[in-house]
């Protein structure tokens, strides 16, 4: 006899957490007071530490370069040829930063709260009181590195609006805001490679973290385990402190806007052990898309947000209207966020943009192939600005449209849907940035700590800098003022245990030779996810999911071919390791989004909603923080939810409103 | 489409290698050239075979990960990344040659990867600004002319994909170095580092074993983000100025 399980049954619960690093007192006075009360470091013992950063994007390099700078040993680590590849390079539209310039009533108090609704009151008002506080730092060190954001005649910096806000305060370098500011920190990273001051390691990826028990007994966080992705080697690094700064799980979905290589390797190992994984449900899936074209496709392109600015976005009033857009008459067109939310219009912020075009191609009014895309036009805009103003602001979006589907978007609407684009779920993080290991810090979108349940766009690239320009190199120096740590030996038992787990591993996976590829079952895990746990999930739909993953994970193990040797460079084999991590975290979201019986910013219950369909929130149940522990003993089945309540002493809670 | 690839494999960076051929039944002309990769790799594991070795990352044309040499052409016949080119721009019947980016300081890795770490090590040899965190002024302090912004941008979006230097037939790597050049020295931030920035750029350069510039300009025909062949005039002419002010002691 089966019996259909609970919601309740996938997890147990265990105590609630505090954030220990929290500052209190005025929310203005808190980073001060932090940074003012944590311990220093001494130059001259600087050079005796040794701290690992794992991942060189927007949160990694600039945390290497600015330790490397103050003086620390820093050795960095990144899979891809180079550390200007990282991901963050994609990142199209902006910078926020409270600067005001535009004297549109913005302050570091305004982004503050924007942020705090915009995440749907499910992150901590002390940290995005720092992000915003941070934001306008952010802004100088990038100019004075040289990173040419757009300009007006008169010599400033230019700005423009994104969504959710209504102020203009976002910065940006035309349509590569992200590979800007990456090449700034790049360059930052490089000048102290060229110092000695950072050892980088390209081409590696890190596969374990080592934990060394100190003279009282406290598990602290003292290397990790890397692959030489060349020549197959496994290395071990140790070291006094390891960072984090591994980027965002969003390719759990298989297609998704991140790029080929990101992955959640680095965290996932961190969470088996014993770091707590946050909100793993919050997923971010982004309006404006390329939509999907064949079952072929490796990655979904992401047209930036600020094409909301200037195009509207419109459906057929009809049903299966299969006429070409310039043959739609203006009043058989239905311009649904303008009427729906006549005050944001366009730019509501993500969330709610992706769950209307969901909606109206639920309806039959979607558009393209198989029905799944909104137009997002710019005739209007073209005739107002002229051509050559709308090619200045966004050219090379129109030609990466062109280019992907064939078509020209100056003379026919664009098509987009929504798809994967970021995660706000990641490593719980106290205020400092430090698991719950001691000693391992994660930072940028690795991290789950400043968007809530909804990321604000243009605010990613600021998280990401903030942590490692400003917040990081501040908190580590207060952990690290107990150091030099007496020296981890190479054949220390946990090293030793360590390399052990990462070779059983990979000898597993080259053993099974079966007869599925690893992208056929990462396709088929994308499928389950995207199904069950996407753009609106339900419990019925979840409790499903973690049986068909747990199924797949099965067969995974069982049947997965991994061709060639662990001792060369093996994308095959790269990837399978990837892939099974994917399974395991994929079905934690899942649970996740099962325990959370509430919408709220990303994540959308469908049974929990007001009656004109918006997300309805829960305060009085779920105004916490999920954060996830390993359930060793079952292999993950049963995971331990930690609570860490949420309190808002600054914004008032109460439902978001774009209408 | 029916295609046919000829793909370079190469075991490691010290084995000998060759072209060799592979057949594709059904290549879908909206398919990205690597998505095409991604059928064949597809189909190789399912025989047992190993698959081709390419790099790719964002798939969005803009890491600059991506990169092979298509029918002799670095990125093949459109002015973009390999990522971005899809198979609509080839023919049913086509014979398609995939080789790796072929310069001497590129040296192959496996199959189509080559080794770029030169790059990294010419920006380690001054390709930036020296601006440690914390120590930056108000922003809006610095005001830099639009049309100065706007050409420092055009140079700075070079992806460091590596195609100038497949391109030229000399094997050198100065539109990359040029572009870096302009990027910072057309900033009023980039002036103090002028001169050992060109210095040390193009010392490192030319010990890496890229070749000289003769001005041929197949590096911006192959660039896909078209960075201008005048961004090697300026470098040059910065570099003469360097020097002569180095020899003057001034």
């Amino acid at each position: 006899m089966t019996t259909t399980p609970t919601a309740d049954s996938f997890h147990v619960v265990g105590d609630d957490i505090r954030d220990g690093a929290a500052p209190t007192g005025p929310i203005e006075r808190r980073w001060d007071d932090r940074k003012f009360n944590a311990k220093l470091v001494n130059p001259a013992n600087r050079r005796k530490i040794k701290v690992i950063v794992v991942g060189t994007g927007l949160a990694g390099a600039s945390a290497a370069a600015t330790l490397g700078e103050a003086g620390y040993q820093v050795v960095s680590f990144c899979y891809q040829d180079s550390p200007r590849r990282a991901h963050s390079i994609a990142a199209q539209g902006g910078i926020n930063a409270a600067k005001n310039y535009r004297n549109d009533g913005d302050s570091i108090y305004r982004l503050f709260y924007d942020t705090v609704k915009g995440g749907d009151f499910r992150s901590r008002e002390s940290n995005v009181y720092r992000l915003a506080q941070v934001s306008v730092n952010i802004i100088d060190q990038c100019v004075a590195q040289g990173v040419p954001f757009a300009r007006e005649y008169g010599g400033l910096l230019d700005n423009r609006s994104f969504g959710g806000v209504q102020v203009s305060r976002t910065f940006y370098a035309r349509g590569q805001t992200g590979q800007q500011l990456l090449i700034g920190a790049y360059q930052a990273l490089e000048r102290q490679i060229a110092a000695g001051t950072v050892e980088m390691n390209t081409r590696h990826e890190m596969l374990e973290v080592i934990l060394v028990p100190d003279a009282d007994g406290t598990e602290r966080a003292r290397g990790i385990v890397v692959r030489d992705m060349v020549t197959g080697e496994i290395e071990t690094h140790t070291a006094d402190a390891v960072v984090l700064a591994s980027g965002g799980y969003g390719n759990v979905f298989f297609l998704s806007t991140n790029a080929m290589g990101s992955n959640t390797t680095a965290t996932w190992r961190a969470h088996k052990k014993g770091a707590y994984f946050a909100n793993p449900c919050y997923t971010q899936i982004h309006p404006t898309c390329i939509p999907v074209s064949g079952e072929y496709q490796s990655k979904l392109t992401l047209m930036s947000e600020s094409l909301r600015n200037d195009g509207r976005i419109w459906v057929p009033k009809k049903q299966g209207d299969d006429r070409p857009a310039s043959q739609i008459p203006e009043d058989e067109r239905d311009y649904y966020l303008e009427r729906i939310y006549p005050s944001f219009g366009n730019l509501v912020p993500r969330d709610i943009a992706s769950r209307a075009a969901k909606y109206q191609c639920d309806d039959g009014k979607g558009v393209g192939p198989g029905g799944l895309g909104v137009y997002l036009d710019f005739k209007d805009a073209i005739a107002r600005l002229g051509r050559p103003a709308v090619e200045a602001k966004y050219g090379n979006l129109f030609d990466m449209y062109a280019r992907i589907t064939g078509e020209d978007p100056y003379s026919e609407p664009m098509r987009i849907y929504p798809a994967v684009h970021y995660v706000m779920g990641g490593l719980w993080v106290d205020y400092d940035l430090q698991t719950n290991i001691t000693g391992l810090f994660c930072t940028g979108e690795a991290n789950f700590s400043d968007h809530g349940a909804n990321r604000l766009g243009a605010s990613a690239l600021m998280q990401g800098l903030a942590d490692g320009y400003f917040v990081l190199p501040n908190t580590l120096a207060d952990y690290l003022a107990g150091s030099p740590f007496e020296k981890v030996a190479d054949d220390h038992p946990r090293v030793v245990e360590a390399v052990q787990q990462v070779q059983e591993r990979i000898d597993t996976l080259l053993k099974i030779n079966g007869t599925r590829t690893v992208d056929s079952i990462h396709k088929e895990l994308g499928h389950i996810m995207w199904e069950y746990c996407g753009m609106e999930r339900t419990e019925e739909g979840l409790i499903k999911a973690i049986g068909l993953i747990r199924e797949l994970k099965n067969e995974f193990w069982t049947n997965v071919k991994v061709t060639g040797v662990n001792e060369e460079l093996n994308q095959t084999l790269e990837r399978a390791g990837r892939v099974a991590d994917f399974l395991e975290l994929g079905e934690l979201m899942c649970i996740d989004a099962l325990n959370r019986a509430e919408s709220c910013g990303g994540h959308f219950r469908a049974e929990s909603q007001t009656e004109d369909g918006e997300a309805l929130r829960h305060d009085d149940q779920f105004a916490y923080v999920a954060a996830w522990e390993y359930d060793a003993d079952g292999e993950g089945r049963t995971p331990i939810l930690h609570k860490e309540p949420l309190e808002y002493e600054y914004v008032e809670m109460k439902a978001r409103s774009y209408k | 489409m029916k295609i046919t690839v000829n793909v370079w494999r190469q075991k490691d960076a010290d084995a000998k290698g060759a072209m060799v051929t592979y057949p594709l039944e059904s290549v879908d002309e909206h398919m990205s050239f690597l998505e095409m990769l991604d059928v064949l790799n597809e189909k190789l594991t399912i025989d047992g075979e190993d698959p081709v070795a390419f790099d790719s990352d964002c798939r969005e044309g803009i890491c600059g990960t991506c990169g092979v040499v298509i029918n002799g052409i670095p990125h093949g016949p459109e002015v973009t990344t390999t990522c971005q080119l899809h198979m609509r721009t080839f023919s049913d019947g086509d014979v398609i040659d995939i080789e790796p980016w072929r310069a001497g300081a590129f040296p192959v890795v496996k199959d189509l990867v080559v080794d770029r770490g030169a790059f990294d090590r010419i920006i380690q040899a001054g390709g930036y600004i020296s601006a440690p965190t914390g120590a930056a002024v108000e922003a809006n302090n610095i005001p830099v002319p639009k049309a100065d912004a706007d050409h420092a941008f055009e140079a700075a979006t070079c992806i460091g994909c590596g195609a100038c230097v497949a391109a030229c037939p000399n094997g050198s790597a100065m539109l990359f170095t040029a572009a870096k050049i302009t990027h910072l020295g057309l900033l009023p931030q980039g002036q103090p580092e002028r001169d050992s920035r060109v210095i040390g750029m193009v010392e490192q350069h030319d010990a890496e074993g890229f070749g000289g510039c003769t001005n041929i300009g197949e590096c911006t025909a192959a660039c896909p983000k078209g960075i201008p062949l005048d961004v090697i005039s300026r470098l040059n002419r910065d570099l003469l100025g360097a020097l002569r002010r180095e020899a003057v002691g001034s």
